[in-house]
């Protein structure tokens, strides 16, 4: 190595090299348009032809077959919004002042993300919908960790998030924002909509074992179903987290048999549910007899996706739903209808929720008459609605949180399709499940970000 | 003049006005966007500190994630006790990062080759599942650790008012989301480049090359060589630990899959494309991965419909998916080919292949010239 090619400082050469520096620090700043200067609001379309949805949904991880079906939905939506195909539940929702010729004059078009279900991916993948692709409003999602980490985000990007598939209770408890909404229930509801009709089907004398998926979610719903059947009389014997994506769940499952406990919990969702549910079937759980009981399986967090990877395992087992294909009213009817007809199959509860969230944020954009967030936030907030599947709904104000009826479900024991899996044992009115927004705290935060 | 003789100043210089540029020449790219120009910066830091232990001494470590990890942790806790400047939260993460490298290095250098990679990787394991599912009260595990309302934050609020929203982060007064983000990363990263360029050329970096080529030599020379070893593990880790703050600067988030094997793999593979034991490899490794990774994955089939719109129809219909299983989800597949190939042809990576380029026009120049003769060839 010889000396010439290692820095030697003189006060000259660090002065040339300052100067030349500073000179490229402020480069950008000529050749960006808009570098520095500050639009009104985040990804105004102003005069443009066309305006920009972001789905971010999970096309890979264990949450990946919700994802694609969200996106299934999602695509529809954003059709029927465009005045394209039948119009599904176009027809049905009111009040609505959409038009089916885009959003304000505007044409709706759209960008997608992979959330990975990973909050750090998701994030990732949000920040270039909004950096990137100028989005006006991000949606999607299958898990509550996701959920909550890109609602934080869109908060402080000012995009408003309409969450997809999340059931955790944080998402409009403790962690609820401003610019985030929720038309899907949550653990809580769950627990209340379930709790009768174990008591019904199981009796007041049972001991729970739960099994939870470690994060927000799980964390959640384990503490409501708990709350519930300790309300009850039942007896919890043992609470265990599992990681997310384990995939194989017998190490788990084992100590149930010894642990004393009648009912098993699955506090799990996606792959991770059929895997561990599959596995406790196979384990022979639910032929034996324990206390004089026989042994019984619930998940509390059921969807038809689900019961299709599980197979014969779900036949017989409760829990509960947002929503179910096989539901009889007009609105459930006409997105089944168009749902089927583009993709060949029904739509999960995954694709109800999102295809729901993309024309509530439409209609609030075209009731507000602008796309500047703080005005369609406040015709969001308080929004009653009905003709989307789920009967008289309303976004409270307060935690922008959907309230509807709940379904509580068990696995069919005949079914006449591979689609038919799931029946609806009672449908759960809207008051019982309701709950004082106070309980769970948390901040909104501002209109403006 | 010869890329690999270049001159320091102007190889520092060039590297300079690239990163700074990047804005303006990644524009037509479709890559200026301040979260990818960010991330090219970070990971640029992660993977020019990764070479600093794997480029000069060979030693392959499988478990930089970690430090990554904890620098991300660290950072965030610094905004939730403390305060939202950016400056506190970067000087916590590579304090903790160089911390944890310190034990770790102490414990796996006692071997070499192999078993040091398992090694490395075994901790890295260790650090993950604790910040997954045992540490919890710290990591927040899966959901991720992130800023609340609630966060002490007793250093701003000494002096301001706590606003009504969650406040950014900044370095006083300036947002560090967006491009001053990404032109923060980008100073660090010179910085960052600035000191590694030392390294090489000090005579502790040669210290290090020998270690790489003879280290029983070394030894029977009379020289100690941990202690070397040990300083090159944790100034590499103490980079590891700078970028994972920035990436909690630039994002108020950190997750436990930061820390996970296949990051640690992804720091591996960034410098092995790029170049290892060269001084620019790894940042044209991080960002080609980057790249992949955020563009590329986000193509999908209209998207490829659109740009080969100029082929007859039944052409497109055909290109198409062929095409479709190498982008979207499917970029890892293109990301492996690339790596399959450079790994074959060119061991040293980008850098070799750029150099290899260079000699080639240079001496086809002197063809066309028709002066050569076999007496212009060097003599080997």
């Amino acid at each position: 190595m010889t000396n010439e090619n290692k820095f030697n400082f003189s006060r000259r050469g660090m002065l040339k090299a300052g100067a030349a520096g500073g000179l490229l620090a402020a480069t950008p700043s000529f050749f960006m348009r808009d570098a520095w200067a500050a639009s009104d609001f985040r990804n105004n379309p102003g005069n443009a032809s066309e305006i920009k949805l972001g789905f971010n949904v999970p096309q890979t991880g264990p949450y990946s077959e919700e994802g694609k079906d969200e996106l299934r939905a999602f695509k529809l939506a954003v059709k029927h919004l465009n005045g394209e195909g039948d119009g599904g539940m176009l027809n049905t929702f009111k009040p609505s002042v959409l038009k089916g010729n885009g959003v304000l004059g505007k044409k709706v078009g759209f960008a997608t993300g992979d959330t990975q279900t990973k909050s750090d991916a998701a994030r990732a993948s949000a920040k270039r919908l909004i950096e990137k692709e100028n989005v006006l409003m991000i949606s999607g999602g299958s898990s509550s960790g996701v959920a909550v980490a890109v609602q934080s985000l869109c908060q402080e990007q000012g995009v408003v998030f309409m969450a997809g598939l999340t059931h955790s209770n944080d998402t409009t408890g403790k962690d609820k924002r401003r610019y985030g909404f929720r038309h899907f229930f949550n653990a809580y509801m769950s627990g209340r909509a379930l709790g009768p009709v174990l008591e019904k089907e199981y009796g007041k004398e049972r001991k729970a074992y739960h099994l939870t998926a470690d994060y927000t979610w799980g964390w959640t719903q384990e503490e409501s179903m708990k709350a519930t059947t300790e309300e009850l009389g039942w007896q919890t014997t043992a609470t265990v987290r599992t990681p997310v994506g384990a995939g194989d769940f017998s190490q788990y499952i084992t100590p149930v048999l010894n642990s004393g406990a009648d009912v098993l919990i699955l506090n799990h969702y996606g792959k991770d549910m059929i895997n561990s549910l599959s596995q406790a079937v196979q384990f022979g759980l639910r032929d034996k007899q324990v206390n004089g009981k026989n042994f019984e399986i619930v998940v509390p967090l059921f969807s038809r996706l689900m019961a299709q990877g599980a197979g014969d395992a779900i036949k017989g087992i409760l829990g509960t739903t947002n929503w179910n294909w096989k539901l009889q009213d007009e609105g459930s009817q006409a997105f089944v209808k168009s749902f089927g007809a583009e993709y060949g199959a029904p739509p999960s509860m995954a694709a109800h929720t999102c295809y729901v969230q993309t024309l509530l944020y439409a209609n609030a954009c075209e009731m507000a008459g602008t796309f500047y967030p703080p005005e369609v936030i406040k015709s969001l907030e308080g929004f009653k609605f009905d003709g989307m599947g789920n009967g008289a709904t309303e976004y409270r104000a307060e935690d922008h949180q959907c309230f509807k009826d709940v379904l509580v479900v068990r696995g069919n024991e005949n079914p006449s399709s591979q689609f038919d899996l799931l029946n609806v044992v009672e449908t759960t009115p809207r008051s019982q499940v309701e709950y004082d927004w106070k309980i769970f705290g948390g901040e909104l935060g501002p209109y403006k970000a | 003049m010869k890329i690999g003789t270049m001159n320091d100043l102007t190889r520092f210089l060039i590297f300079a006005v690239v990163i700074l540029a990047m804005p303006v020449w990644l524009d037509p790219l479709g890559g200026n966007y301040p979260d990818l120009l960010q991330k090219f910066a970070i990971y640029g830091i992660f993977a020019i500190g990764f070479n600093i232990l794997f480029g000069l001494t060979g030693y392959l470590s499988f478990g930089h994630a970690a430090f990554l990890g904890v620098g991300s942790y660290a950072a965030v806790w610094s905004f939730k006790l403390f305060t939202m400047n950016a400056i506190p939260a970067l000087m916590f993460g590579v304090l903790f990062a160089g911390a944890l490298a310190l034990i770790i290095g102490f414990l796996s250098l006692r071997r070499s080759g192999i078993y040091f990679s398992i090694l490395t990787l075994a901790f890295a394991q260790m650090s993950y599942n604790l910040a997954y599912s045992v540490l919890t009260p710290i990591t927040n595990g899966e959901t991720g650790l992130q800023l609340a309302q609630s966060d002490p934050r007793v250093i701003d609020n000494m002096f301001v008012e706590a606003s009504a929203g969650l406040p950014s982060t900044n370095l006083f007064g300036l947002t560090m989301s967006g491009y001053p983000g990404f032109y923060f990363c980008a100073a660090l990263l010179i910085l960052g480049f600035f000191i590694s360029m030392r390294i090489f050329r000090s005579p502790f970096g040669l210290m290090l090359k020998g270690i790489k080529s003879n280290q029983n030599r070394m030894m029977y020379t009379g020289l100690n060589t941990r202690p070397y070893m040990l300083t090159a593990f944790v100034i590499s880790g103490m980079y590891a630990g700078l970028a994972g703050s920035l990436l909690a600067i630039t994002d108020p988030l950190a997750g436990a899959e930061r820390m996970q094997w296949t990051a640690s793999g992804e720091v591996v593979l960034m410098t092995i494309l790029g170049g290892v034991g060269t001084l620019v490899g790894p940042m044209i490794g991080a960002g080609l991965i980057k790249y992949f990774e955020n563009i590329f994955s986000a193509f999908n089939d209209t998207v490829l419909a659109e740009m080969f719109s100029y082929l007859p129809d039944a052409l497109v219909e055909l290109v198409v998916p062929v095409v479709g299983l190498f982008v979207g989800s499917g970029w890892h597949l293109t990301l492996g080919l690339l790596f399959v190939v450079v790994v074959i042809f060119l061991p040293g990576g980008i850098v070799e292949g750029v150099d290899k380029l260079v000699k080639f026009i240079r001496n086809r120049e002197k063809n066309v010239g028709g002066k050569v003769t076999p007496q212009d060839q060097p003599g080997e």
